[in-house]
């Protein structure tokens, strides 16, 4: 049976930001000066609000998580399962077309779906330093929210391209609108860079749905096609003859190829990675921090959830490339971060954004790997980097509100006059270098760990990533903060004393930093506590891969 | 000669004729009306005639007194409609009465 | 003593600093500077009286033998280490281990770091008294000395490294503690990247050990290189090793990568640029970090490593050791700057306590690790204390444009620092390896492994002892020149002149130090240490890889019964003299004779050049212009990485930078372009064929319209005609 819950939890959880978009839609935006203030107020509360429900109920899954089941294959693994007939349609030509609402976590999800309600709890506090058009921006926030929460959950592939799609138009909008100076660029180039990659997806996923035939419930006896993501990794529910039932056939490598490719440009590894820093340093700061922190790990979770155990001897046959490609990922974003300061305007959020493709190359290297050490670690470098990066974009943030410009060359000397901010920053960037005491440290270890059993040259080139991570995180730390004080900001931010009372950050931005850091640190500390989650999903993802791909080591 | 149900019939489309011509030529709405008035009688006299002569028997003549009646309150109500017209427009052309149109 | 109390009081000396840290580093700054002063040093003092303990009673006493292996922490004890071990994280069908353990090794490496971090903790309370971040610099100093604890109560490797790791950035942050100068910034970033190249080596080292072991304990991986069924496994075919490497050779890389980490964090050549630019952190720290503990962790990670290194990997380290160390030394004559000649002085010691245990003296290399750790931290305080006199005779000179560490500025402190004269005088003389010192005994016997190394191997062997001869006459030559400049003579300056010695908590981590360096404590011979408790209690650990892989003098001369696998630790302490051994007993007293000698004519010579000028320095300067520039300029260590290393890593980012702003993104953008142009044209197409055909229909429809529409003219009349007309055409056609 299904691992039910008492409560539709993940419908909640999905769905309460859209809740909260349509209460959100009911107040009204004000007349005067007051009232738009005051209902400025609100909105900016009830996102906090919803996302700290998200929160909850988040812990409350975390809290009811079995840790012995497996999911991956298995439907009866899978948790808090909610599963509907949602459409069902007898169309003349192409047979019926069955589509279900399946919800259900697992190992891989749960931190996932853990990692985004985080995100974008303390990410809506970061929201609040938005002051154009309040309301819309809520609204889309709340939209986005629900979309990469339904494809974590999702567990139909319909469903799941949905959500992925939904995902698109928020995204669009929030970097269109509330974006800087090249919003519009940027916008259309990540939308349609995206688009691209769905473009990829939805035809193998057609392709997949007349593949794959399972019992219909309704009909005792009548097979029906499904998109049905865990009764795709069965090969018994192929239909013979049908477009990608021969394994091992050409057109599978190539199904496997175009899916991957639309999730690499998710990801983003080089070289689909250029929508990526276009899009940070445009999108406002609290997209960039969902964007880093959330998004991009979508990707990844594609290719654990649906890119590989659905094509497992293609990712056999494309598999040193892919970790090939995570490898260059981590040199390249590395050499583009450190060239930020060769190359066009010092841009402090261009260069973590470089980072991010560095460090999701990680992420790639590891489940490449195929070794449960090297998916542990590239599943949990994913929640790390989702936390680690979210705090750096902040930190970016924090400094852009009150300093209006993110170039290198403007600052120095901070650490005198934001003492407190430093700290938060040195602890986000000591933990995007990897130091042990945070979380980045476990991860990175991991998949090296992992990446090194399976293909010891590329670990070993990519190794030259912390090296080069710690040039350029150190070489920005001491841009910003180490020397002296540029003239210009010896004065308080802030003469007015509006905006910002004192120097250094203030409370409702250390109430989006704090928690951020502490997880980092505790995580680092204690990382059995997302590990556990996902030690027997990813133990049985490897079993189920063992028969198709490369997994080195000698102990295997 | 014998009068026959030719000659009636002659008659009868001879008055209709004359009916439809002044109900296209003219313009003003009372010959209008009059060519209308023709027209029915035409109708009137094939009923009668039909009624002596083509074994239409008793049913003709209650047709045609059907019509006279409703000849007659036709022409009542459509001369107030024209007294009507008249008091609106001063005159009573059909041509230029298109206020409906619009 | 039991070894959950041994072990609860390792942890206990493990946490106090963490303790003061955090609360250094959260509330410092309220509670002011005596509380904070005051919390460091009370957790230091705690932690050295503990460390007595645990030190009398690890290596004198006795610990019962146990293995309780239930519980969270699997409790094992034997007359090598005492341990304990706990999963951190379940991986795959395994964990990851973390530990702590308690031998010899670390038991006099805690006295070491303890002792030595608590003096620091009571002697930066008057050299950085007028700092602003006083209570941060105590915070650092905590995180350091337990990240440095970390690395020494480690029983696996994994602790080692995130030890090792940590302190990396505490030496970062206190490199750069006074981050308003940018040289100070600049050293600290170069000490982190530069330790980062050598730390991913150490990585890549213990990726190699995980591949075959799947495990980093001590006791737990290297007994299993020797195992039989390993090597009947790799020997079959039925395991392989990666890029098809056979086992000696993926032994000895991994050895060497292991030594990497050693290489960058103990400064050894090629990595050796940024210990000099350290100094540019707090003299305390210079004297903690940059000299006794931190930079001798590579050292003590090399003698961890010990068991698993191959010969060929021996040869590395050795060879990797001598030419620091001499090269280092040669560097050390020319430097005016107090700190860096003191620098350089410790890498060259360093490079030869890697040498020592290269060649296969384990024991002296950490005995000179130790001794060494006394004698520099000493020098260090010594040169604070000199430093923070200049300073203070400056602030009251109202000078601040000279260079308060030059030594061309000093002369004549000797009248005015009694006591730092006499201490430092002291040292000096124990780093030269003057008798009656423990510079003397540790130098000493390693000189006398080179010796017989060189005797064994030949050949290039011989360059080791050369090397090591060769350092030590400089080392004596330029000690001698420091303290002659800086203490001898008259007063250079005005400054100089009205320096006057610092107060108690300046002088007496002097005084302690310079005590720890007479030979009593060590040996009460005070010309040979093998008769010591030290030779005694520290033996050189069982190699455990196959023999085959071994220097064959390094073999047990008689085959010695081994324990069975299971009991073996590691770092199992066996008997049986080898050949190297009973060779370098031979050359026991020459390699003293030579050493005294080479030594005193070091000290000899400096006399006669700086103290009775009977050679004029400034002519010899003249004389060899080539070789001073060469040694002045550090070897143009630093010019070479800038121009080749960083230079192509700069040429590279921007390489990259380019080619993704121009290639990847240009040809996004071109496929924009090229998609935006087609549609361009598809539209024309659009405007003109196709909506031109709809149109074509539509314009013919009107014009039909057009004259259709003549005929409605909306008249009843004309309505009727066609009517009528209508009808009769269809009589008509009917009928």
């Amino acid at each position: 049976m299904p691992q039910t819950f008492g409560f539709p939890i993940l419908t909640w959880i999905t769905f309460l930001p859209i809740l909260g978009m349509i209460i959100l839609a009911l107040i009204p935006a004000g007349k005067d000066e007051l009232s738009r203030d005051a209902s400025k107020k609100y909105f900016r509360w009830l996102t906090v609000g919803i996302s700290f429900v998200q929160l909850v109920l988040a812990l409350v899954i975390f809290g009811n998580f079995d840790y012995n089941l497996a999911g991956i294959n298995d439907p009866n693994g899978f948790q808090f399962v909610e599963k509907f007939t949602w459409i069902k349609a007898n169309l003349p030509m192409v047979g019926s077309i069955n589509i279900e609402y399946y919800l259900g976590i697992d190992g891989i999800s749960a931190p996932m779906v853990l990692l985004t309600t985080i995100v974008c709890f303390v990410a809506s506090f970061t929201s609040f330093s938005v002051k154009k058009s309040v309301k819309g921006y809520m609204a889309m926030y709340l939209l986005l929210n629900t979309a990469m929460m339904g494809c974590f959950v999702a567990l139909d592939f319909f469903l799941f391209y949905v959500f992925w799609e939904l995902m698109l138009i928020p995204m669009y909008f929030l970097i269109g609108i509330w974006g800087g100076p090249r919003k519009e660029y940027a916008a259309i180039k990540f939308f349609i860079y995206t688009f691209v990659g769905s473009v990829f997806m939805l035809l193998v996923m057609v392709g997949l749905y007349f593949t794959y035939q399972i019992p219909d419930p309704s009909n005792p006896g009548m097979m029906m096609h499904t998109f049905n993501l865990v009764a795709m990794l069965d090969p018994a529910n192929i239909v013979p003859g049908s477009i990608f039932a021969s394994i091992g056939s050409d057109i599978r490598l190539i199904a496997f190829a175009a899916l991957f490719i639309g999730f690499a440009i998710k990801v983003p590894i080089v070289p689909f990675h250029t929508w990526l820093p276009d899009a940070h340093v445009e999108a406002p700061t609290a997209i960039s921090v969902i964007l880093a922190g959330v998004l991009l790990k979508m990707g990844t979770y594609g290719m654990l959830r649906i890119a590989f155990p659905i094509f497992p001897e293609a990712l056999g046959y494309f598999q040193c490339w892919i970790s090939t490609l995570g490898m260059i990922s981590i040199i390249y974003g590395a050499l583009c971060a450190l060239g930020q300061h060769k190359v066009g305007k010092r841009d402090l959020k261009k260069m973590i954004a470089y980072s991010s493709v560095s460090h999701m190359g990680y992420v790639m290297i590891g489940i490449a790997s195929m070794r449960p050490e090297g998916i542990t670690g590239g599943i949990f470098q994913m929640f790390n980097h989702g936390t680690i990066t979210a705090m750096l974009f902040m930190i970016v943030g924090v400094i852009y509100d009150r300093a209006h410009t993110r170039g290198l060359d403007d600052f120095g000397g901070l650490a005198n006059k934001m003492p407190i901010y430093t700290g938060l920053m040195t602890i986000a960037f000591f933990a995007a270098i990897g130091l042990p005491g945070m979380s980045g440290f476990i991860s990175e270890t991991m998949v090296f760990l992992g990446s090194f059993q399976t293909y010891p040259l590329n670990t070993m080139l990519s190794g030259l990533g912390i090296i080069l991570g710690a040039a350029y995180m150190l070489w920005a730390l001491q841009k910003v903060f180490f020397g002296k004080l540029p003239e210009k900001w010896q004065g308080p931010w802030d003469p007015t004393g509006k905006l910002y009372k004192g120097d250094d950050v203030n409370a409702i931005e250390l109430t989006a930093l704090v928690p951020l850091a502490v997880v980092i640190i505790v995580l680092g500390i204690c990382p059995s506590l997302v590990l556990d989650l996902m030690t027997n999903s990813v133990n049985h993802f490897v079993e189920f891969m063992k028969p198709f791909v490369m997994i080195g080591g000698i102990n295997c | 000669m014998a009068i026959g149900l030719n000659e009636f019939l002659v008659v009868s489309a001879i008055l209709f004729a004359l009916g439809i011509f002044a109900i296209v030529t003219r313009k003003n709405a009372i010959m209008v009306l009059m060519g209308l008035e023709l027209i029915l009688n035409s109708a009137n006299l094939n009923f009668v005639a039909f009624a002596c002569f083509g074994g239409m028997n008793i049913e003709g003549h209650i047709a045609a007194l059907f019509v006279m009646i409703l000849a007659a309150a036709e022409a009542a109500v459509a001369l107030a409609i024209v007294l009507n017209i008249y008091q609106n427009y001063k005159h009573v052309n059909v041509d230029e009465v298109d206020s409906l149109k619009d | 003593m039991t070894a959950e109390n041994l072990l609860c009081m390792a942890l206990i000396i493990l946490l106090l600093p963490l303790l003061s840290f955090t609360i250094n580093i959260f509330w410092g700054k309220r509670l002011g500077k005596k509380p904070s002063f005051a919390i460091g040093t009370t957790a230091l003092g705690i932690d050295f009286i503990l460390s007595c303990v645990v030190f009398y009673n690890k290596v004198f006493g006795s610990i019962e033998t146990v293995a309780n292996t239930d519980g969270f922490f699997k409790i094992f004890a034997n007359d090598t280490m005492v341990q304990a071990k706990f999963t951190w994280f379940h991986v795959g069908n395994g964990g990851i281990q973390l530990g702590l353990g308690v031998d010899n090794l670390a038991a006099i490496m805690l006295l070491v770091v303890t002792l030595i971090s608590f003096l620091v903790h009571i002697f930066s309370s008057v050299y950085m008294h007028d700092d602003k971040r006083f209570p941060r610099f105590y915070a650092y100093l905590g995180i350091f000395t337990f990240s440095m604890l970390n690395i020494v109560l480690a029983n696996n490797l994994l602790n080692m490294y995130i030890g090792w790791e940590l302190v990396g950035i505490c030496s970062y942050l206190l490199i750069g503690f006074w981050y308003e100068k940018d040289s100070a910034a600049n050293a600290g970033k170069k000490a982190f990247l530069t330790n980062r190249v050598g730390d991913l080596g150490f990585l890549i080292g213990l990726l190699m050990l995980y591949y075959v072991f799947g495990n980093w304990m001590f006791d737990e991986v290297f007994p299993a290189m020797n195992s039989q069924d390993l090597l009947a496994a790799l020997a079959s075919g039925e395991k392989t090793l990666p890029l098809g490497m056979n086992y000696g050779t993926y032994l000895t890389l991994a050895g060497c990568f292991i030594f990497c980490g050693a290489i960058g964090k103990s400064a050894q050549f090629p990595l050796h640029v940024w210990l000099p630019d350290a100094m540019e952190g707090p003299t305390p720290v210079s004297a903690l970090i940059h000299a006794a503990t931190m930079v001798a962790a590579g050292v003590y990670l090399t003698a961890r490593i010990y068991p698993m290194m191959t010969a060929t990997t021996m040869n590395f380290v050795a060879f990797i050791g001598a030419m620091t160390a001499f090269m280092a030394a040669t560097i050390a004559i020319t430097q005016r700057d107090f700190k860096k000649v003191l620098a350089y002085s410790t890498v060259s010691q360093l490079g030869y306590m890697v040498m020592a245990l290269g060649v296969g003296a384990f024991t002296s290399g950490f005995f000179h690790l130790v001794t060494h750790a006394w004698f520099k931290a000493a020098l260090f305080l010594a040169s604070g204390s000199v430093i923070h006199a200049m300073h203070m005779s400056m602030h009251h000179a109202g000078e601040h444009h000279m260079d308060p560490q030059d030594i061309n500025n000093m002369g004549g402190l000797r009248n005015n620092m009694k006591i730092t004269y006499i201490t430092f005088l002291f040292v000096t003389l124990a780093i030269s390896g003057v008798p009656l010192t423990s510079g003397f005994l540790s130098k000493d016997s390693i000189l006398a492994g080179t010796l017989a190394f060189a005797d064994l191997a030949g050949g290039l062997g011989w360059l080791v002892p050369i090397a090591g001869f060769g350092a030590a006459g400089i080392t004596a030559f330029y000690m001698f020149r420091l303290t002659i400049v800086a203490f001898h003579g008259k007063p250079k300056t005005e400054i100089a002149k009205n320096t006057k010695e610092n107060s108690f908590r300046v002088v007496m981590p002097l005084v302690v130090l310079a005590t720890l360096s007479l030979w009593f404590f060590y040996s009460f011979n005070p010309i040979n240490a093998n008769v010591g408790w030290f030779y005694e209690k520290v033996k050189m650990p069982a190699v455990t890889i196959p023999a085959e892989y071994q220097r064959p003098y390094m073999l047990p001369l008689q085959q010695v019964e081994a324990a069975p696998a299971e009991m073996q630790t590691g770092h199992e302490q066996h008997h049986a003299l080898t050949e190297y051994e009973e060779t370098m007993h031979h050359f026991h007293v020459p390699a003293m004779i030579l050493s005294l000698l080479i030594a005193g004519l070091g000290i000899a010579f400096a006399f006669c050049v700086y103290q009775f000028r009977v050679f004029n320095a400034d002519n010899m300067e003249k004389q060899f212009k080539k070789l001073h520039t060469f040694s002045f300029h550090k070897w143009y260590f630093d010019e070479l990485y800038d121009a080749t290393v960083i230079g192509f890593i700069l040429f590279l980012t921007k390489v990259f930078s380019n080619f993704d702003s121009k290639v990847v993104d240009g040809l996004v953008n071109a496929s924009a372009w090229i998609t935006s142009r087609i549609g361009k044209i598809s539209g024309i197409f659009d405007g003109v064929v196709i909506d031109g055909a709809v149109n074509l229909v539509a314009n013919t429809t009107g014009a039909l319209g057009g004259i259709t529409r003549k005929l409605q003219t909306g008249k009843i009349q004309t309505v009727i005609i066609f009517a009528i007309i209508g009808l009769i055409t269809l009589i008509y056609v009917f009928a």
